[in-house]
């Protein structure tokens, strides 16, 4: 009887340790352990795993949540408590660009705040530009707004933790505590199995909770636990990241961003005098510049945004040719292609590099699970869209399970977190795909698709509607 | 990778609708059990039938509210709180005695009560309106209320509550709820549910008992009652209403929800699922037992409670959830408060006009236009 074999099954203890199998397309098919009726400890309403940016904002953003009053929030980190006493003078080389849409998400829950009382740097004009051709785009809003804010990864960090701090009441953060185990459910009751996921510590002792978030970064333990699939593959390319003083103070408020063959090379505003690089590009040459002197450093940055020895002649011929074309049939003010400040001198031991590569879930729920961030998705630096993406899964979520709260429904139940994934994978499948599909455009110097992207740059930028389209879905 | 759960979802629920009812097995058929209320006498007796699985075509007749039927014997109709299925002539004249492998089977099914995605899907989407609509009215009656826990210091009654699908939002609300129905297999497997969540065992209890045994122990001690699909279940009507207003304090709130008595749900449920499914003999359904918001309005208001909101129900079967709407042919939900003693009801914010014509006239006759709660 089918009954009397899943009654069986569910007797029998298993839980997934590491890597998950190939399980069924949907739900994971792991038996749960028999529940031995032990008097039930805290069965935790959400827990986060992962304390990094994303997931700390979403246990900020639950726990200042009004309908989660009751509820019992757990973050687990596996790193230590970082407590910031006081700013460094000196700029960390890993800086994030946050959008408006996630600058809102912040301030919800007081952590913008503190982000401005420390220091961040809003930019109001985005320049990207090509290497094999005078296409350019420029991006800004119409009454100079602020397009994005340029703001150090530790610094948004101590702002959540301090956040966190505050309404610990409510969230509980276990620090140097990582997961090595997940126990299912099942999808519905059998006889006397645990309806909640557990969780096992490293010091053995176990959790329960109704719902489990994976925000552990793109090689997600509680991905590949629970048997979803990820689409993944890593880039040719390796980014180098480092704190770059520049020759003089400007006002300093544009981002620039050139596509070289190699990949893009990117100079983000930290302050009137410093900026921070992200330059992706093939893995030997991210070795070689970051092991280079820093002279010639220096010179290899500023040759890369202003040498213009990928230019050829036909195709810049071309290339007028079709700016002539563009403004004839829509007359736009053309903006002549600015330079960006020249670099003096690089900070000492801030040059770091770290692969790249793309990475979307198939699933972004279970039952009992959503993953947000990274752990659902990775992306290419050239769109600074990383952690906006995971910002944005923080926002559409926590409308969800609030909602469902206010309902009093179930927070691992389905119904909800669908609405999550379908609502999140329409915006990030997009992006994801859209960043992909221009970092092979243009990582080539071949004269066709120099020429295709040059007119396709061109033309972006005379048509104002959809310059504003593309400035408001990354700034969501 | 996109779309792809949304997809076979609806896909299961659109071949539900179409589908035969002949698929399953009967080891997967629910075993059904059911109060019969008697004329002047209520008794619950507990039968089990096998059937086969009305599960593909439930999503559609659930559109009408059809639910799985357990006949006793010929005269009485009677349904189990939740799902009614069409009887064909042939299943009518099947046994009525408990049988112990039936008992395990429907120990099995009973636990179908909590499968989502299962039989009782669309209860589950029911309470995405349900819950709102008894949460949003009661909040009307206090003044301020615990973010978290909005009804919390209330007790609440929930009749025909099943595998407490709807009492447990209810308790995760705040509320101290009782959840009685007269199925001991439903009462346990409700109790087991809720045993795993501290802060619910707590806060609700079960009974498996009738609603007239606990009527004396009860009297004016409930702020709240909820009678979701199980007014169309009862034989009495009146004693029912009566028995509610009994245990309600002066001033609380009874919440029904039921289906409408109309050619539309006659036609939809019986022509429709008849072509279709081929499993609905004429004559089967009692459309009899169904209740127009006018009878129910002119019931309660004879039992001193006003009422206050009737809003329609939609259920679209395709994507599985349901609608408000102003449409009340089919299914529907009220409102309803007990005026407190020789006073008439406070004003809310849907006090009508006819509200006072009524009190003054006594004028049960004809209930005019329904007040549409918008969604």
């Amino acid at each position: 009887r089918p009954s009397q074999t899943s009654a069986m099954a569910a007797r029998v203890a298993v839980s997934r340790w590491g890597a998950g199998p190939a399980a069924g397309r949907r739900g994971p098919l792991v038996p749960c352990r028999w529940w031995s009726g032990a008097p039930a400890d805290t069965v935790y309403d959400v827990v986060v795993s992962g304390g990094g940016l994303v997931g700390a904002a979403m246990a900020c953003a639950l726990g200042y949540d009004i309908h989660f009053c009751d509820k019992k929030i757990l973050l687990l980190e596996a790193g230590p408590k970082k407590v910031l006493e006081k700013l460094p003078e000196t700029y960390s080389n890993r800086v994030s660009s946050i959008s408006p849409g996630s600058a809102t998400l912040l301030s919800s829950f007081g952590a913008w705040d503190h982000i401005c009382n420390m220091r961040h740097r809003a930019f109001r004009r985005m320049q990207v530009w090509d290497a094999c051709s005078e296409a350019l785009i420029m991006f800004d809003k119409d009454n100079l707004d602020d397009m994005g804010y340029i703001v150090e990864n530790d610094v948004i960090m101590h702002a959540l933790t301090k956040q966190l701090e505050a309404v610990s009441d409510r969230v509980t953060v276990l620090y140097r505590s990582r997961a090595v185990g997940y126990t299912w459910p099942y999808p519905f009751h059998m006889a006397d199995s645990s309806p909640w996921v557990q969780i096992t510590l490293g010091d053995g002792s176990t959790l329960q909770t109704k719902l489990l978030i994976g925000a552990d970064g793109h090689n997600s333990g509680v991905r590949q636990a629970a048997g979803i699939q990820n689409i993944s593959w890593n880039y040719d390319q390796s980014a180098v990241v480092a704190t770059l003083h520049l020759s003089e103070a400007t006002e300093n408020n544009v981002a620039w961003q050139r596509f070289l063959p190699s990949g893009p090379i990117a100079l983000l505003p930290l302050s009137d005098t410093l900026s921070s690089l992200v330059w992706s590009t093939s893995h030997e040459h991210a070795a070689e510049l970051v092991s280079m002197g820093e002279e010639q450093f220096v010179d290899a940055i500023n040759s890369a945004f202003w040498s213009d020895a990928n230019h050829t002649d036909f195709v810049d011929s071309v290339g007028t040719m079709l700016q002539h074309a563009v403004a004839l049939l829509k007359p736009t003010k053309v903006s002549a292609r600015q330079l960006p400040p020249s670099v003096a001198r690089v900070d000492a031991k801030s040059r770091v590099l770290f692969p790249l590569g793309l990475g979307h879930a198939a699933e972004y729920v279970r039952p009992r699970v959503a993953l947000i961030g990274d752990a659902a998705h990775r992306v290419h630096p050239l769109a600074g869209q990383g952690v906006n993406m995971g910002f944005g899964d923080i926002s559409s979520l926590v409308h969800y399970l609030s909602t469902a709260a206010f309902n009093g429904k179930d927070l691992g139940c389905m119904s909800h977190l669908t609405g999550y994934e379908t609502d999140r994978q329409r915006h990030n499948t997009a992006l994801l795909a859209a960043t992909d599909l221009l970092k092979r455009l243009y990582s080539t110097s071949a004269i066709p698709l120099v020429l295709l992207r040059t007119w396709g740059l061109q033309a972006t930028n005379a048509v104002s509607p959809l310059k504003e389209q593309i400035m408001a879905f990354a700034s969501k | 990778m996109l779309g792809g759960r949304c997809l076979s979802s609806s896909r299961d629920r659109f071949l539900g609708v179409f589908g035969s009812g002949c698929w399953r097995t009967l080891a997967d058929c629910p075993c059904l059990t059911s109060p019969a209320y008697l004329e002047n006498h209520l008794s619950w007796t507990v039968q089990i039938k096998r059937w086969v699985s009305y599960r593909m075509t439930f999503a559609y007749l659930n559109k009408m509210k059809s639910y799985r039927m357990i006949t006793l014997d010929a005269s009485w109709r009677t349904d189990w709180r939740g799902m009614r299925y069409p009887v064909t002539r042939l299943y009518s004249t099947s046994q009525t005695t408990v049988d112990s492998n039936e008992v395990k089977t429907f120990r099995t099914l009973a636990h179908r009560w909590w499968d989502e995605q299962g039989t009782y899907a669309p209860l589950h989407s029911m309470n995405d309106l349900r819950v709102p609509f008894i949460r949003d009215n009661l909040l009307k009656t206090v003044t301020d209320h615990q973010p978290g826990k909005p009804l919390s210091g209330m007790k609440i009654l929930d009749v025909g509550c099943g595998g407490g699908l709807l009492t447990e939002p209810l308790g995760r609300l705040g509320a101290s709820v009782i959840g009685i129905d007269p199925v001991d297999e439903n009462i346990k497997t409700a109790q087991h549910h809720k045993s795993f969540d501290p802060v619910l065992a707590k806060r609700i209890e079960y009974r498996a008992c009738s609603l007239e045994e606990i009527v004396e122990e009860t009297i004016e001690t409930f702020d709240a009652i909820v009678a979701s699909e199980v007014v169309e279940h009862v034989l009495d009507l009146e004693t029912f209403i009566q028995c509610c207003c009994r245990v309600l304090k002066p001033g609380g709130s009874l919440f029904i929800t039921t289906i409408n008595k109309t050619q539309l749900s006659y036609a939809l449920g019986i022509v429709f699922a008849e072509q279709i499914a081929g499993l609905v003999p004429k004559g089967t359904h009692t459309w009899e037992k169904f209740v127009s918001p006018e009878k129910l309005e002119s019931i309660l208001e004879s039992n001193g409670l006003s009422v206050l909101t009737v809003a329609g129900m939609l259920y679209n079967p395709f994507s599985g959830y349901w609608h408000w709407s102003e449409n009340t042919s089919l299914n529907y939900a009220a409102h309803a408060v007990k005026s407190k003693a020789e006073e008439p009801p406070a004003p809310t914010e849907f006090f009508l006009n006819r509200e006072t014509e009524r009190l003054q006239a006594n004028d049960s006759a004809n209930p005019g236009a329904h007040e549409e709660l918008k969604k």
